[in-house]
């Protein structure tokens, strides 16, 4: 069985995404730093929450940085803003990211709703471990008011169309990112929590 | 393909049971919270919607447990309303697996705890729910409607449709989005249990004067008044309670008659 770490950044539900992830087998532990040893076979950003803070809250109050916990080893799933902290700065804020991947999180532009909110599908745009199993156009739930943009369009491996391209799914070595949630995404959502737990145990 | 329209049911919510009133009176039985989310869940529904409507702070205290309950079983988001007043109401609801929010009287009575909330979890988690009545007694400051050659204008309603406030919804919702709200409930409180259908006029207001998603809600009897209000006023979500509850559509039957009449909605 995997043993999974949901890091809390203590701003809303994580319980629907320890909820999503315990259905499918894993046992999870709610982590606030990274201090203690790195035995996990997974680690979870969950995706709700403001840039400054959570970002704040991952690099600033542990001893052991975020970098040398995961050690370029364990697969890390990056959730909505989970994801968007991969990258090296945001509109949002003006902390630095976490830096794992190129590129920089930008605002929805003005002539949409923000938040964007609600389900859109998927065009997949090359194969990638988190997409496994998920065809082509199918329904996730997005709600989030950035984007990503990375310096490389080879991450992205699935986007969606809302008049204007999002970077929907990303994939960086050991880094996964979803700009939805997978844990409000129905059954399309469990085959890719299931694809993540899969690459945990490899 | 764009962003999907969204098919929210909605439950009641009264001592742990789900009940439908008319108007917002006479209360009648409509099943268990967790089975009916179950159900909806299964049977396609973007979203749910839970309002408490609990007369007491002691009745009202079950809810958190339901919470839990339901987050356990069902893997879209819901939204839970009703009785909120302060930030620790909203964190007990959030943290015990609410995506987000629904703040009524407790936004009417202290604005800034709309931009605290924001603040704190996010825009996203933020919904301000809006009762609007027709008032045909003018008075200045206030946007005017007509119909049938009748003057009047919508005012927001506190307590559960109880009491006026003299506030004009169109403004309010501005005010709201102002204020860090991430989306807006609207209740038309005279259409609420007819099933005459929604309120076009006051939803597509309040969707023209603000840029986040708004919900129409009150008056849904058939497939065909979702169909009139996303056509007519462009709103992004549509609420409806006893057509679902009854089964006199299923979520899925109504999301494929949306489709055919060229509704883009997820299916």
């Amino acid at each position: 069985m995997s043993k999974i770490a949901i890091f809390d950044y203590g701003a809303g539900n994580i319980f629907s995404l320890k909820n999503s992830f315990e259905q499918a087998g894993a046992t999870i532990e709610v982590i606030t730093s990274f201090d203690k040893p790195n035995n996990y076979s997974g680690l979870l950003l969950p995706g709700v929450g403001n840039f400054d803070p959570a970002i704040k809250s991952i690099t600033k109050f542990s001893k052991t940085q975020f970098q040398d916990f995961v050690n370029n080893t364990t697969p890390v799933l990056g959730i909505c803003l989970g994801m968007e902290m991969f990258f090296d700065k945001s509109e949002e804020g003006i902390e630095n990211g976490l830096g794992v991947i190129d590129g920089e999180v930008i605002i929805l532009p003005p002539s949409m709703k923000v938040p964007h909110m609600g389900w859109n599908d998927l065009e997949i745009k090359k194969p990638g471990k988190i997409l496994q199993g998920v065809e082509n156009g199918s329904w996730v739930y997005f709600v989030h008011s950035y984007r990503v943009k990375p310096t490389s369009n080879e991450v992205i491996t699935a986007e969606s169309n809302y008049g204007i391209r999002v970077p929907a799914v990303v994939e960086h070595n050991n880094f996964f990112g979803t700009q939805f949630h997978p844990e409000k995404s129905g059954p399309v959502g469990k085959i890719m929590i299931q694809n993540f737990l899969d690459e945990c145990k490899k | 393909m764009t962003l999907t329209k969204r098919i929210i049911p909605c439950l009641d919510v009264k001592n742990g049971r789900v009940v439908k009133g008319l108007n917002f009176e006479s209360i009648k039985d409509a099943g268990d919270p967790v089975e009916l989310a179950k159900r909806y869940s299964h049977e396609g529904a973007d979203e749910l919607i839970f309002l408490d409507i609990s007369a007491s702070d002691e009745q009202r205290k079950t809810i958190k447990n339901l919470v839990r309950e339901v987050a356990s079983v069902i893997d879209i988001p819901f939204t839970v309303g009703g009785g909120i007043q302060s930030m620790d109401d909203a964190r007990d609801i959030l943290l015990n697996g609410a995506d987000k929010v629904g703040i009524n009287t407790g936004a009417i009575k202290n604005p800034q705890v709309i931009t605290e909330l924001m603040k704190l979890f996010g825009r996203q988690c933020v919904v301000v729910a809006i009762d609007a009545k027709r008032n045909y007694e003018l008075s200045d400051d206030v946007t005017i409607f007509s119909e049938k050659g009748k003057k009047f204008w919508f005012e927001v309603f506190i307590y559960g449709g109880k009491q006026g406030t003299g506030i004009d919804a169109i403004k309010w919702a501005k005010q709201a989005e102002e204020l860090g709200a991430g989306e807006i409930l609207l209740t038309s409180i005279d259409r609420d249990g007819t099933q005459d259908g929604y309120d076009i006029q006051l939803t597509q207001s309040v969707v023209n004067s603000v840029s986040i998603p708004v919900i129409a809600s009150g008056g849904c009897g058939k497939p065909d008044d979702i169909v009139a209000v996303f056509k007519e006023s462009g709103v992004d979500a549509a609420l409806a309670a006893s057509i679902f509850h009854y089964q006199t559509h299923g979520v899925k039957g109504v999301k494929m008659y949306l489709k055919e009449k060229e509704i883009p909605v997820r299916l």
